[in-house]
């Protein structure tokens, strides 16, 4: 069944290329947020995020001590010190002492430098210079080094941005808007689902006809009569104009079409026989419909779950119209939008909430994705 | 106790007259099949009958009660379906204890039902599992199980065993007569299109066809004495052998002439004044056997032979028809194919019907020889 839909090897070569891309370009970009928004921001600045992965090598410059700090052992004279700093995680591979040669040497090894004065450098960024005549002169000498730096990363950006920037705030909000705004069509479509599948009663063909024919209702359209609607029965009922409850019922009026249309379909497609032995059992329509329809649909249920939560978290539009902008209602997508405006250059801010933000879908969708598969083929193939 | 009668029941979809009055008297403890050609109307009587279809018109009486718009589940029926039903997300178990449950029976009721009905079934050992992992036969067994388990009135079984292979079915078929013969006082409407089926498991047959019953009776009485053409033909395989024919004497016994003017004497009354009719003369394939002597009733070139064994079908070109004789003999006798073959039939294995169909009444069992 899962076979490629060209039997060639042609064929199934371009699916799998396909296939390869449509990954490729679903991945990447995702990767690249997460990498970024664990590095520190400067290292964001400096280079790409796909450098943060590996071991990066670089060269350096810097100075020795000078005279001042030699002391006198076993007849040399000796220069010690760090050309690191205390914390530094860089690991010092070759150094060398002219411009023109900056690795000459491997670490560890001595240099001679002419006239009895040696120089060995350690991985550590540790040296000993020596003499066999006191060093003379103010002038430190310069040496260069290659230096590798191991991957680093920070979960510091996190902290920033859920705690003082107001993700972690909107996250909550984002949440509010969205899990009721996913039960609540759920709960209403499958019931009207299984009236208009199996129930016998007048104007049913016109009702789903209406069902198929809202579908096609662009929501840029209904969306201000909706809210001016909405206003006036809040202010009948002294409800406040932007509330949470407006928006799930917002978002409940345009996701039900499509989970009527999506339920139905799979709704009529479960066997007749097993609804009417289920009445010769004596079962009224309710007990059918949860003892025996809601089960067997749970597969459509989860995929209705996963378009209709995904829809609204990602949503910007409506939430614009039918929430305020305070941080107590401000969501995810729109605080997204804010930051984009006012911390547009800080790149760690951006990525961190972006993954935050992308972080419940990729939840939502690995842990069900069977169900999105199978809830796409609802109602055209038997059995998928 | 549960006698079932149907009084001119009518069903129809809009203006397509599915069932046009049909009448039917079923006594209590009867097992019934129904019997027919595909869309001839028996499975939405059966589904009447359970009430899963309403009828337009007419009464139905179950238990001498009319339940005409009594909901299915309180008309003390349980159903059997073709492709079970059973619930997949439930075990055995459940599926059996559904019913009951719903009615809100007692705990120990339903279990100790359950496992008197499982056990009946051998189905004990299944009862934790789901139904797709169960066989064909196991599945089919629950099913029946889980109308056992009501205890109802009238068993209506839906071709339970259309979705079985052969071997299968045969099994089922016993059982099911096994079960029949357990409940006594149990009456079984049995709806099939598999003539065997009909013939091994009725008490009674009710041949329907276009949405009217053809003829109601015994599964020997519509072999030896179909009523009409269609039933002649669809009761027996192979069908029975319909040839024209002409009456040439009328009384008490008919002499007719069929083809090749070949003269017969039918033990069958035929009322005065019907000389001449023309009218149609029926054989069943396995009524007739090889001429020996010069007595003979058709005489032909064999066409073409079937041979199964215990038997062979061979096709016998008589000349004068389109449609070739077929006769049933048995698998030793020595038949060549291009081949002249004379057979003769018992004068009591002969039928014949006028023109509309009907047969003329077969009046008493005295023998005669083909003349």
């Amino acid at each position: 069944m899962a076979r490629a839909p060209g039997k060639s090897f042609l064929g199934r070569f371009g699916v799998h290329i396909a296939v390869a891309a449509f990954v490729i370009l679903w991945t990447i970009p995702t990767l690249g947020i997460l990498v970024s928004s664990l590095r520190y921001k400067d290292q964001i600045v400096a280079s790409g995020w796909w450098t943060a992965l590996t071991t990066a090598s670089h060269t350096d410059a810097g100075r020795l001590g000078g005279a001042a700090d030699q002391v006198e052992k076993d007849g040399k004279f000796l220069i010690m010190g760090n050309l690191f700093g205390a914390g530094d995680s860089r690991t010092l591979t070759a150094f060398g002492i002219k411009a023109q040669a900056p690795a000459e040497f491997p670490a560890g090894s001595v240099a001679d430098l002419g006239d009895g004065v040696t120089l060995q450098v350690n991985n550590d960024g540790s040296y000993v210079m020596s003499s066999p005549v006191a060093f003379e002169g103010d002038r430190a000498r310069r040496v260069y080094y290659a230096a590798s730096i191991p991957p680093n990363f920070t979960a510091e950006n996190y902290k920033t941005v859920l705690l003082s920037e107001g993700i972690g705030r909107s996250f909550i909000n984002s949440l509010t808007v969205t899990v009721p705004a996913t039960i609540i069509p759920i709960l209403i479509a499958a019931f009207a689902a299984y009236a208009l599948a199996w129930m016998r009663f007048p104007g049913r063909a016109l009702l789903i006809a209406t069902v198929i024919g809202l579908l096609v209702v662009p929501l840029q359209m209904s969306l201000i009569p909706l809210l001016k609607m909405y206003n006036g029965v809040g202010a009948f009922f002294g409800v406040p104009a932007k509330t949470y409850l407006g928006i799930w019922l917002a978002h409940t009026g345009f996701g039900l079409p499509f989970a009527i249309y999506l339920l139905r379909s799979y709704i009529a497609g479960l066997p007749r026989e097993i609804m009417e032995s289920a009445r010769i059992d004596g079962a009224s329509d309710f007990e059918i419909f949860v003892k025996i329809v809601l089960p067997l649909s749970f597969p459509v249920l989860a995929s209705f779950a996963i378009f209709q939560f995904l829809w609204v978290w990602n949503d910007l539009l409506v939430a614009m119209v039918f929430l305020r902008t305070d941080a107590d209602q401000m969501v995810l997508t729109a605080r997204l939008n804010n930051l984009l405006g006012s911390r547009g250059g800080n790149w760690e801010i951006l990525t961190t909430s972006a993954f935050v933000t992308i972080l419940v879908p990729l939840a939502v969708f690995f842990s069900l994705q069977r169900y999105f598969v199978r809830g796409l083929l609802a109602g055209s193939v038997k059995g998928g | 106790m549960a006698d079932l009668t149907l009084r001119n029941v009518k069903k129809a979809y809009g203006n397509l007259n599915i069932l046009h009055g049909i009448d039917l008297d079923i006594k209590s403890g009867e097992f019934i099949v129904f019997v027919g050609p595909s869309g001839c109307g028996k499975s939405t009587l059966l589904r009447t009958i359970a009430g899963l279809e309403d009828i337009t018109g007419g009464t139905l009486q179950i238990a001498g009660e009319t339940v005409n718009d009594v909901p299915p589940s309180k008309r003390g029926i349980a159903m059997v379906f073709q492709s079970y039903a059973l619930y997949p997300h439930m075990t055995v178990y459940d599926n059996m204890a559904f019913g009951m449950k719903i009615a809100r029976e007692s705990k120990a009721e339903i279990d100790r039902r359950v496992r008197q009905a499982a056990e009946i079934l051998q189905l004990t050992k299944y009862l934790e599992r789901l139904p797709k992992a169960l066989s064909g036969g196991q599945r089919q067994r629950v099913a029946i199980g889980r109308a056992i388990v009501r205890n109802p009135k009238v068993f209506l079984f839906d071709e339970p065993l259309s979705n079985l292979d052969a071997a299968l079915r045969v099994a089922t078929r016993i059982e099911i007569a096994k079960l029949k013969e357990s409940m006594p006082n149990t009456t079984m409407v049995y709806v099939t299109h598999d003539q065997v089926e009909a013939m091994t498991l009725a008490d009674r047959i009710v041949v329907l066809k276009d949405g009217r019953v053809e003829q109601v009776g015994t599964p020997m009485e519509l072999y030896r004495n179909p009523g009409n053409l269609f039933v002649a033909q669809f009761i027996g395989s192979p069908a029975m052998n319909i040839l024209p024919a002409k009456i040439e004497q009328a009384g008490p016994r008919t002499t007719v002439s069929h083809v090749g003017d070949r003269k017969v004497e039918v033990p069958i009354a035929s009322p005065a004044g019907t000389a001449g009719a023309k009218i149609s003369f029926g054989v069943r394939p396995e009524d007739l056997y090889i001429a020996n002597g010069g007595d003979f009733l058709f005489e032909g070139v064999v066409d073409y032979v079937e041979q199964l064994g215990e038997v062979q079908l061979v096709y016998l070109e008589l000349g004068h028809t389109s449609q070739p004789l077929v006769a049933k003999l048995p698998g030793n006798a020595v038949v060549k194919r291009g081949t002249v073959l004379r057979l003769a039939a018992d004068a009591d294995n002969l039928h014949i019907f006028d023109e509309s169909g009907s047969s003329f009444a077969r009046n008493s069992a005295d023998a005669a020889v083909a003349a």
